[in-house]
């Protein structure tokens, strides 16, 4: 279907990457959101809460991150599309109910604007850090989506890509900002309503007294019923079975959560987005996302003009990992270098991939700033051979 | 003889399917996990009588519980049902609430997911005055994880995790929600099953945040442990200590080990609703531009 155009701002902006996650939720249809303030995610908050009364959405600032996650799972199963937003210690406590939501299948956005770390860290400045957390962050099996934008541009589009991949797959779905992409300020141009597709959600049709809330079909997805349709459903965070009652035996779970990771995994060639440029023939390819994507562009120029062959290969979705392609080039190619403000988390999944075919090296960053591209150039020439 | 020592010819004699709330119950999830004696069941029983004497349409209400041993009220009642993670009940609701505002939502849970874990979200949403109802069975004590001292603990008493007598002061909780604000306080025990049952026909119809507190026997680690007696016992206790109040000033209802437990509607007022101030505040601020007052407008003059 198509986006309602009282949520779509059609135009051209200005806007940092904080305001386009804002106007991208509400493109999607969004109509929930609760928050809690922190840098360097406010922004986004501020936004909605001074656009949402004319766009029909229900704005609240929660008393903090833990209740704003689980006010947004509410709002799903009462029929909104609903997101919360965060920064550093406010994704931490929301990681419980992140696994609630996955558990129970909610469709539901968390954009995080990752600073640096651990604890409260560099609340202003920037990180790449939680991209694990992402992945792991919560207690227990399960997979997840996210998506890494490298603008505000694409901060306006991942966030409808988000909204649509939750309803497909019913899961949280992550955006992984970082504070560079939150704060910089570049051109966003938004579409008209009728060039935005919307992903419906995907609402039972059984009838009354015989819908059953987990039962699934090939693609692994349950159909859902939200309160008040009459269905009269229960769900519960512990493992269940499809009617949705409490079964606590290794049968059940072992029915359980193998489909909710294999729903994501099974469906992971529709998911995954990436960038590849000037791989073929490449003896280096450099692996990166958020802004590090972008800084290293002026590393991959400065390789060149030495004469070192570098492709580049930027992750648009983060979540679920692009492993067969990773596999692939790691068959024809001197090295992977991944480029992060981390001190090493996406290199692991990239050496997992790339399984001693090729050599994989490191450009870390603690965070706090941005790659000098001369760091990065150094790494690239190492993997290159080149001394 | 049953598992529970009851007799299995008064097993046969009683169909479940015959019981009178069987049709608000999940009958396929019977047996319950409830001790014999617990005063969880009683609490429900009332719930559903106050929805027959309403006339309630179950298809819009909504039931969210945290976790314990209350916390397992969602997965019994038949109706649209989530038990949520511990403490955070409320926020759930609150996002349900707001989400779809003609469902009437309940959260039904117990104190050491309300007060103790949850009690930060409890206070905001009383303070707030988010339309929902929120029923506290408090037996003093978390019972799912066997009997450690909660923040309703009266001083003094035995738990597991104060086997030298609680000495930490306990909450009122009914004097809490009065002063942040709910619209609606009372407290019962679980032997006022009329009482109560009137109190929940009150919440079900009233807008804002109604809490009902319901003092519950725990008799199997609490009593127990504190040499309280039976069940039965403890039923007598309320019988016999219970002192009905209305209007008492919530301050003066505190909870003694051994001492007399205050009863009543404490508190009925009318603040305005956070949804209701909302709208009103927003379509003075905003005019036409107020997307849900017009569409509030529109339903108003079908």
């Amino acid at each position: 279907m198509k986006a309602d155009p009282i949520g779509v701002n059609k135009g051209t902006f200005y806007l940092d990457g904080d305001r386009a996650v804002a106007e991208g939720a509400m493109a999607a249809g969004c109509r929930f959101f609760a928050g809690y303030p922190i840098t360097p995610s406010t922004e986004c908050a501020e936004h909605i809460s001074e656009r949402f009364p004319e766009v029909g959405g229900i704005f609240i600032q929660m008393e903090d991150e833990i209740a704003s996650i689980m006010a947004v799972i509410g709002a799903a199963w009462g029929g909104a599309r609903s997101m919360t937003v965060t920064s550093g210690p406010g994704i931490s406590l929301m990681m419980e109910s992140i696994g609630l939501a996955a558990m129970l299948e909610t469709p539901c956005v968390v954009a995080n604007v990752q600073r640096g770390g651990p604890s409260t860290g560099l609340p202003t400045m920037v990180g790449q850090a939680d991209v694990m957390q992402a992945r792991w962050g919560s207690h227990g099996d399960y997979e997840i989506i996210a998506y890494a934008p490298q603008s505000p541009q694409e901060a306006f589009d991942f966030t409808i890509k988000a909204f649509n991949m939750a309803e497909k797959y019913r899961t949280p779905v992550i955006v992984l900002l970082d504070e560079c992409v939150g704060h910089m300020v570049e051109k966003v141009v938004i579409p008209s309503a009728d060039a935005i597709e919307i992903e419906p959600r995907r609402l039972t049709s059984a009838a009354k007294g015989e819908y059953l809330p987990f039962a699934y079909g090939d693609d692994l997805v349950p159909d859902m019923a939200e309160a008040g349709m009459g269905y009269r459903f229960h769900v519960t965070g512990l493992t269940h079975d499809e009617r949705g009652y409490p079964d606590m035996s290794v049968r059940c779970q072992n029915w359980l959560v193998p489909r909710l990771v294999a729903k994501i995994r099974q469906n992971a060639d529709d998911i995954v987005e990436f960038d590849e440029e000037s791989t073929d023939g490449a003896d280096v390819v450099v692996v990166s996302f958020g802004i590090s994507a972008r800084v290293s562009r002026m590393a991959i120029d400065l390789a060149r003009e030495q004469g070192i062959k570098v492709g580049s290969f930027r992750l648009r979705a983060i979540w679920p990992f692009p492993e067969k392609r990773i596999a692939d080039l790691a068959k024809k190619i001197k090295a992977f270098v991944v480029v992060e403000i981390n001190l090493g988390q996406i290199f692991y999944e990239v050496q997992r991939c790339a399984a001693g075919r090729c050599e994989t090296l490191l450009s870390p960053h603690a965070g706090g700033g941005v790659h000098e591209p001369e760091d990065i150039l150094k790494v690239i020439a190492k993997g290159a051979g080149v001394k | 003889m049953s598992p529970k020592g009851i007799p299995e010819a008064v097993i046969a004699a009683v169909s479940p399917e015959e019981h009178p709330i069987a049709p608000f119950l999940r009958m396929d999830r019977m047996p319950h996990i409830w001790c014999s004696t617990c005063g969880i069941g009683t609490t429900v029983k009332a719930l559903v009588a106050a929805f027959e004497k309403l006339g309630t349409d179950l298809d819009k209400v909504a039931i969210v519980s945290g976790i314990g041993c209350t916390g397992r009220v969602a997965g019994y009642v038949r109706l649209d049902s989530f038990h949520t993670t511990h403490g955070r009940p409320i926020p759930f609701a609150t996002g349900l609430k707001l989400a779809k505002p003609e469902l009437d939502v309940i959260v039904f849970s117990g104190d050491g997911d309300l007060v103790a874990i949850g009690g930060n979200h409890f206070i905001h949403a009383a303070r707030r005055n988010m339309d929902i109802k929120v029923v506290c069975v408090n037996n003093f004590i978390y019972g799912m994880t066997g009997g450690q001292v909660a923040p309703t603990t009266p001083l003094t008493a035995l738990t597991s995790t104060t086997p030298y007598g609680n000495a930490e002061p306990p909450f009122n909780l009914c004097h809490l929600a009065a002063a942040c604000g709910a619209n609606y306080v009372a407290r019962w025990t679980a032997l006022h099953v009329r009482r109560l049952t009137k109190a929940f026909t009150e919440i079900l119809v009233k807008p804002g945040f109604c809490f009902v507190e319901i003092i519950t026997p725990c008799s199997t680690l609490y009593a127990r442990r504190n040499r309280l007696g039976t069940g039965l016992d403890i039923m007598k206790y309320y019988h016999d200590n219970t002192v009905i109040e209305h209007g008492a000033d919530p301050a003066d209802t505190d909870i003694a080990f051994g001492g007399p437990i205050i009863c009543g509607k404490f508190v009925e007022r009318d603040r305005p609703t956070w949804l209701g101030y909302q709208d009103q505040h927003l379509a003075g601020k905003l005019g036409e531009k107020y997307y849900r007052g017009k569409v509030l407008r529109e339903a108003g003059k079908r």
